[in-house]
């Protein structure tokens, strides 16, 4: 680190006491280098223990199907972090949405599109609350979400007896949008056709009857990449994205200077909770049916991705690229280890070490970021 | 009341009232401050000077009395309406986020931005030009508009702050105590820079408790205890340690000045 800076000659006018800053001081400087290295340690770890098979395109797809339920949540929770404020209740908010959609399709027999639009505005109403909640008491996220972590999971749970006269699962719903033209949107594989064309070249595995192993790109996939580049531009490039930093670091002054904080907090939780929804219509649109323990302890999971991907848990600093690798790490981690000859039970052991290390790790690269000493 | 430079006032505030519930703090305070010149507010603590300069910058509604913005009356609902008015506040230590870039500071709330809707961005090539330039006038040579504010001096940052309320186009500048927690390099360095915004024409109203900071960039000085003016003088017609006293509202000071050799 300091050892590895240039010390060259400085530019004539410039200050002799301060360091040119290197290549490395400079990369440090990104939030997101922590996920990168760890991603970089568990594929070496992974290369070295667990079967080849795990590298091969469906070990691949394997991993990223879970990685990008728990992406899409984690960079959310991540925009939220940076805000200044978490979320605990995305996991029963996903349980939540679930139902909503559920009953909406089943029990309303509304189409798949309505149910889409109705389930989005429910939660980013509920998110909405939440943060209004927030704001107005000026108690901590904290204890307000752990409110609606218990409250949603709860009405789930009451929700899905009524809505199916006592069972705690929702049926049917699969048999209901089967027709439907968004079922793409949000279910199965995309890009089969192109997956096809690569197995007739013998450019990926096939089964004997020539159709290839892995049929396409899971669509949660998609949603996770084009989510992960989308919010990283937010965050980077737009005034929005000033004003979460802003927001986060310094509520104070962020007002003093003219940016609306409330609302830039209110709009990241109603965010938040879509993405919760989002997930919501995906997993249960994949199962078919719903039930209460959808999405659950997911808010812990969300967060641990994105502290991994380098937000700071005061607020004000991080990334959402950061929380998409974090996501992967988590996915390939929850996974890879059953491709390996260690006992899959390790994983939790793995979590809480690399939470631990990348707070760490983050706390020193803020005191390096902002010359604390 | 002495105007030296017999222009008409940018601020002018009179017989200002500000209750809290039972509390009052403002208790009839009138003052004012014409472009291109410095007015210092002196006071101990509790003497309302916080008070006033959150009536002043929008924070607070006073209770009554009449505030007035180059001739006109105003009634500001928030920091948003002063900001407008060209009122610019430079809070001591809340005026930057440490984490954030030097840029993304400067920016803070009026970035500008190119493109057409969906794809409307923060024009940074133009954001960083105009921070490092904006940094230059003011003798600051920053390598990277890209580095953290937090790698900056305490000097230094108040002068980011203040360069950005000038560069918004501020006709009067509220500084609440910026030299309070400096030392004596970067107290000379705001304010050598208080007084090149002075010789641009804006109107300054630097609040301290340092009368010997005071004294070296204001022309007048505006004196509160309890809440009231307890008068306003030309720097010519006040010395040094007279205002001290004034200041401290009482004869304690002087007792105790006495009884330490004359060293306060």
């Amino acid at each position: 680190m300091a050892s590895l800076e240039q010390k060259t000659a400085a530019a004539p006018k410039a200050d002799e006491r301060v360091k040119q800053v290197g290549f490395v001081t400079h990369m440090m400087r990104r939030p997101e280098l922590g996920a990168v290295a760890g991603l970089v340690l568990v594929i070496v770890f992974f290369f070295l223990t667990a079967d080849s098979t795990m590298f091969s395109l469906s070990g691949l797809m394997t991993i990223m199907a879970p990685a990008s339920q728990l992406g899409i949540l984690a960079i959310a929770a991540a925009l939220l972090m940076i805000g200044g404020e978490f979320d605990l209740s995305i996991g029963s908010m996903v349980a939540f949405a679930g139902l909503i959609f559920g009953v909406i399709l089943t029990n309303f027999g509304q189409p798949l599109s309505g149910a889409i639009v109705m389930t989005m505005l429910f939660a980013a109403f509920m998110g909405a609350i939440n943060g209004q909640i927030v704001i107005h008491t000026r108690l901590p996220s904290f204890i307000v979400t752990l409110a609606f972590l218990f409250i949603l999971r709860g009405l789930t749970l009451v929700g899905l007896k009524w809505a199916t006269g006592g069972s705690t699962q929702l049926r049917g719903i699969g048999d209901r949008v089967k027709d439907s033209p968004l079922l793409g949107l949000f279910s199965g594989d995309a890009f089969k056709g192109a997956f096809v064309w690569l197995a007739d070249h013998d450019l990926i595995d096939k089964f004997p009857n020539g159709m290839p192993k892995v049929t396409g790109i899971p669509v949660s996939v998609l949603w996770f990449v084009v989510l992960a580049l989308a919010a990283t531009w937010v965050l980077l490039r737009t005034r929005m994205g000033n004003w979460i930093f802003a927001a986060g670091g310094d509520p104070n002054a962020a007002r003093n200077s003219g940016v609306p904080v409330h609302r830039v907090k209110t709009g990241l939780f109603a965010l938040t909770a879509c993405a919760a929804a989002l997930v919501a219509i995906i997993t249960v649109l994949d199962a078919g049916s719903t039930d209460a323990r959808r999405g659950f302890q997911k808010e812990f999971e969300a967060i641990i991705a994105a502290v991994i991907g380098g937000c700071l848990l005061t607020g004000g600093y991080g990334s959402a690229i950061g929380a998409f690798f974090g996501a992967i790490i988590f996915g390939s981690v929850s996974i890879g280890l059953t491709y390996t000859k260690f006992d899959s039970d390790w994983f939790q052991v793995f979590l809480g070490s690399m939470l631990l290390l990348a707070v760490l790790f983050n706390n020193f690269i803020r005191r390096k970021v902002t010359g604390e000493r | 009341m002495p105007d030296v430079n017999n222009r008409a006032p940018i601020i002018e505030v009179t017989d200002i009232i500000k209750h809290y519930g039972s509390v009052i703090a403002l208790n009839g305070v009138s003052m004012q401050v014409s472009a291109g010149e410095v007015l210092c507010l002196l006071g101990d603590n509790g003497a309302g000077k916080s008070t006033l300069i959150k009536t002043l910058s929008g924070v607070v509604r006073p209770s009554g009395g009449v505030f007035r913005v180059e001739g006109k009356q105003v009634d500001f609902r928030s920091p948003r309406d002063a900001l407008d008015a060209g009122i610019a506040t430079v809070y001591q230590d809340l005026a930057m986020i440490p984490l954030m870039s030097i840029t993304r500071n400067f920016f803070m709330g009026r970035e500008p931005r190119k493109g057409i809707f969906p794809f409307r961005h923060l024009d940074l090539t133009h954001c960083n030009n105009v921070t490092r330039e904006e940094m230059r006038k003011i003798g600051i040579d920053i390598r990277d508009p890209n580095q953290a504010v937090g790698t900056l001096s305490g000097g230094e940052r108040q002068c980011v702050a203040i360069a950005r309320a000038v560069y918004f186009g501020a006709k009067v500048l509220i500084l609440d105590e910026p030299t309070s927690a400096l030392g004596v390099a970067q107290t000379s360095m705001v304010l050598k820079y208080i007084h090149q915004v002075r010789q641009n024409g804006l109107g300054v109203i630097f609040i301290t408790h340092n009368v010997r900071h005071a004294y070296a960039v204001a022309d007048r000085f505006t004196i509160l205890n309890r809440g009231q003016t307890l008068g306003t003088f030309a720097k010519a017609d006040i010395a040094m340690d007279e205002l001290q006293n004034l200041m401290a509202g009482g004869k304690e000071l002087q007792q105790l000045s006495a009884e330490l050799g004359g060293t306060i």
